[in-house]
């Protein structure tokens, strides 16, 4: 169907409000907070899609998804040619629908978003993948004869996986290495399960499976076997390093190696990857929350994730610790408003200067500064300066260090002619994604730092075109 | 390799409760150095520990692990037979012994630590080394690895607590004697429980040997990603799993070890008892791979 509204009368439509679990409720279980549009409110926020001549969604996605055209096939009610529109640019949609922080990429470049509120183009790209998955109906796409080329791919985060699902459709021959037990990086460790179901990471790989891309887990590449082994011995024409910015930043104040003292990644990987939260159920133990103090310290998806892993948890009390203001906090604005309903509460403008332990070795407080916001720094922001005479201690069982992450150096330190960058990220061309070593190519967060699962799949998608074109030419 | 599984060519106990497991791990055999180790994960709901590779033959692809049934991961491991298969084996992991002319080097093993020295030993004797061997155990049943001990070693002591074989008393007493004697030591190699790594760097220290100690805190991945495992050395935070887990003695915070090491205590307590009094839901989880018949516990 033709959208029959005038632009007008599309302007007047609210922007439709994601059904979700009631916080009261969603606090005490891991399941999805976001249930997804039923077939009505879908309808109802395609509807408000002005179709702009020059649709400004589409600069605003980093991998340039046909935002109108695929909006216009879930009004015409065919939801399957929607989800194929998106594969074209992102073929993780039911992933990026749910993780990619629109008001910052399509949504915050919506015309509409300014007066209206942007159309729930996050929203309308979840509901028709989950259509598709749903019904069981993932066109998979048809694979060209086997070129007899053989690529390694390290590391199955979102650049392993698109790489691996484009080069297959090529013909290639693709191997993912993964140094943990499970595929998917930080999909499956990091992204906790209220917010990203793992049955849809594990349904992306399986299709890529059945695709003819083979998956070794259990391969740590710089340790069980190096590049150099993988392109010769092997028989690897090419080699794809997306190895992830995995590696955690502490802050380096004293009282960082008290029990009760996490980084997030540690934090995440027990509760997600091991499912500590089933527990005794499952193996893997973590620290009992329930009726504690908990903090996290960082203002990112990762501090988010991991203290409302900690309220689920049981927590009693679970803050968020931020030096800047809240203008500042890079999370998503959907997890921050989320955390707030949860009852997470936030103290901005405060940071830690020392963890206080008991005489058994346990955290029991952070020694807190209260900040304002000084002058700009290099990145723009505001920077924050602490108020002298604040100090203050907040009584606390449990703290999570979500302060970033950088490169982990196994595959650099043991490939001697990849060349890095300042803080060991490896150098690649940004269009080709090649480094300095014939054959050996790298993208997403090893590449850039730490970024989004959207860009690293761009990235994994560019770099896989690169590597054909290397394999088919021979031209390095 | 990796998705089918890890299959098991021997297993054997050498002490009660002390299980020997040889395990074809092609590519972690052909890689494995002394002092490096592997991580395990025993069934889908199961959670990463570290073991210590005690031996690796790369003609025929297998790597031998000697596991201690402590908590109720390495107690369901030892009920694992040949021809089972451990799902997750990943490796090998950590930093490589130094290995080279040292001199005169004691190796201390204590319980299973015997295991975790026995390669480097044997390593250090190959690069020309006096190795002097000791090996401590509470008691004569618990002693493991002496055979081998003594065929990779110029001289082999036994001490226990309860004087049931050996010498009667303490592995620093022995070296004490030792450092007291005849010949200069250059170097020490003490692998065991913490106390007893503790005490052994306390009688080096005055005597400016250099010594090291191979370090267990608790893993998760041993990639460096989760930082759980960090150490205070030199009054720097290190991660065992990449920058060790061998350390200088004289530099590790064995107290702070030790705390975090108890930092489960209460979960593994749990885990442990709900095994014992009910194995069933774990063994379920692994008899699909193991041919399993005995659900009583051991
Ligand atoms: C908790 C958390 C929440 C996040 N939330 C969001 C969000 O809401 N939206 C968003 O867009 N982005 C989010 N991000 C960021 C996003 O997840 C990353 O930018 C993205 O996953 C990077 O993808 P990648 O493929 O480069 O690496 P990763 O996803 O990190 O995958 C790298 C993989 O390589 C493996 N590996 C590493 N070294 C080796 C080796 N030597 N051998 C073999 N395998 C190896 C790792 O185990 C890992 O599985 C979040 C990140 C975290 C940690
Ligand atoms: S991939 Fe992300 S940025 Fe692009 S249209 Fe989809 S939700 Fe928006
Ligand atoms: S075990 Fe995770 S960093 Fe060492």
């Amino acid at each position: 169907m033709a959208n029959p509204l005038t632009p007008k009368d599309r302007t007047k439509i609210p922007r439709q409000k994601m059904p979700e679990q009631e916080p009261e409720h969603r606090r005490q279980n891991f399941a999805e907070v976001n249930l997804g549009l039923n077939f009505h409110l879908a309808t109802q926020e395609a509807m408000r899609c002005l179709e702009c001549a020059h649709p400004k969604c589409v600069d605003g996605c980093p991998v340039g998804v046909k935002v109108k055209d695929f909006i216009a096939l879930v009004l015409a009610g065919d939801y399957l040619a929607a989800a194929a529109k998106i594969r074209e640019d992102d073929i993780l949609p039911a992933i990026t629908g749910r993780v990619c922080p629109q008001e910052d990429q399509c949504e915050g470049t919506c015309i509409m978003n300014k007066k209206f509120g942007a159309v729930g183009i996050g929203y309308l790209e979840r509901f028709v993948a989950d259509y598709e998955r749903e019904t069981g109906q993932i066109g998979l796409p048809p694979i060209a004869p086997p070129t007899g080329k053989k690529v390694a791919i390290v590391g199955s985060g979102p650049a392993g996986l698109s790489a691996a699902g484009d080069l297959i459709q090529k013909g290639h021959q693709v191997t993912v290495f993964e140094a943990l037990h499970e595929i998917g990086g930080v999909l499956i460790y990091g992204i906790p399960e209220f917010r990203l179901p793992k049955e849809i990471v594990r349904q992306e790989v399986e299709n890529m499976k059945r695709m003819g891309v083979e998956f070794q887990t259990n391969i740590v590449v710089g340790k069980t076997v190096t590049v150099d082994e993988l392109l010769g011995e092997e028989g690897y024409h090419a080699v794809l390093v997306a190895t992830g910015a995995g590696l955690p930043q502490f802050l380096g104040v004293p009282g960082e190696n008290l029990c009760g003292v996490y980084s997030a990644n540690e934090f995440l990987t027990r509760v997600n990857l091991m499912k500590a939260y089933k527990f005794p159920e499952y193996d893997e133990p973590i620290y009992d929350c329930r009726g504690r103090n908990v903090a996290v310290v960082g203002g990112g998806n990762t501090a988010m994730d991991a203290i409302r892993s900690a309220l689920r948890l049981g927590a009693k009390n679970a803050y968020v610790i931020y030096r800047r203001s809240e203008a500042e906090m890079p999370a998503r604005a959907e997890e921050v408003k989320h955390a707030r309903e949860e009852g997470i509460q936030f103290l901005l403008l405060n940071n830690p200067v020392e963890f206080l332990g008991n005489d058994k070795g346990w955290l029991r407080a952070a020694r807190c500064i209260k900040m304002e916001l000084g002058l700009a720094d290099e990145s723009g922001r505001r920077r924050p300066v602490p108020i002298r005479g604040s100090e203050y201690e907040l009584p606390l069982d449990v703290v999570i260090i979500a302060v970033g992450t950088s490169s982990n150096p196994l595959v650099q330190s043991t490939t001697p002619d990849l060349k890095t960058r300042k803080g060991g990220y490896i150098e690649a061309d940004p269009e080709t994604l090649k480094t300095s070593k014939v054959g050996v190519f790298g993208a997403g967060d090893i590449v850039t730092g730490a970024a989004t699962v959207i860009l690293a799949m761009g990235a994994g998608r560019k770099a896989a075109a690169a590597i054909d074109e290397y394999l088919r030419t021979g031209v390095w | 390799m990796g998705t089918d599984g890890f299959s098991i060519a021997e297993a054997r106990f050498l002490a009660p409760d002390v299980k020997l497991f040889r395990i074809v791990a092609p590519r972690i055999a052909r890689k494995q150095q002394p002092g490096q180790f592997v991580i395990v994960r025993i069934h889908e709901h199961g959670e990463r520990i570290p073991l210590t590779v005690a031996e690796s033959n790369p003609t025929d692809g297998t790597i031998t692990l000697i596991v201690q049934g402590i908590g109720k991961t390495t107690k369901l491991l030892n009920r694992f037979d040949a021809g089972d298969i451990i799902p997750d084996v990943v490796g090998p992991l950590g930093r490589p012994s130094d290995i080279r002319l040292f001199g005169t080097v004691v190796v201390i093993g204590g319980g299973v630590g015997t295991a975790i020295a026995y390669p480097t030993a044997k390593a250090l004797r190959g690069a020309g080394n006096h190795v002097i061997t000791v090996l401590g155990a509470r008691t004569k049943d618990l002693l493991v690895l002496e055979n081998e001990a003594r065929a990779i070693s110029d001289e082999v002591f036994v001490t226990t607590d309860d004087g049931s074989y050996g010498e009667k008393g303490l592995v620093t007493d022995k070296l004490k004697a030792l450092i007291a004697g005849e010949r200069k030591i250059d170097l020490v190699l003490a692998i065991g429980p913490i106390p007893m790594m503790r005490a052994v760097a306390e009688t080096t220290r005055p005597h400016g040997i250099k010594t090291l100690v191979s370090l267990n805190p608790i893993m998760v991945d041993g990639t460096g990603m989760c930082g759980g495992c960090r150490v205070q050395v030199a009054g720097r935070s290190q991660f065992a799993c990449v920058d060790g887990p061998e350390f200088d003695a004289h530099e590790v915070d064995f107290d702070g070890l030790a705390k975090r090491n108890a930092m489960y205590r209460e979960a593994e307590r749990q885990a442990l008892e709900r095994f014992v009094s009910d194995p069933k839901p774990d063994l379920d989880l692994i008899r699909h791979r193991c041919k399993l018949e005995d659900v009583t516990p051991r």
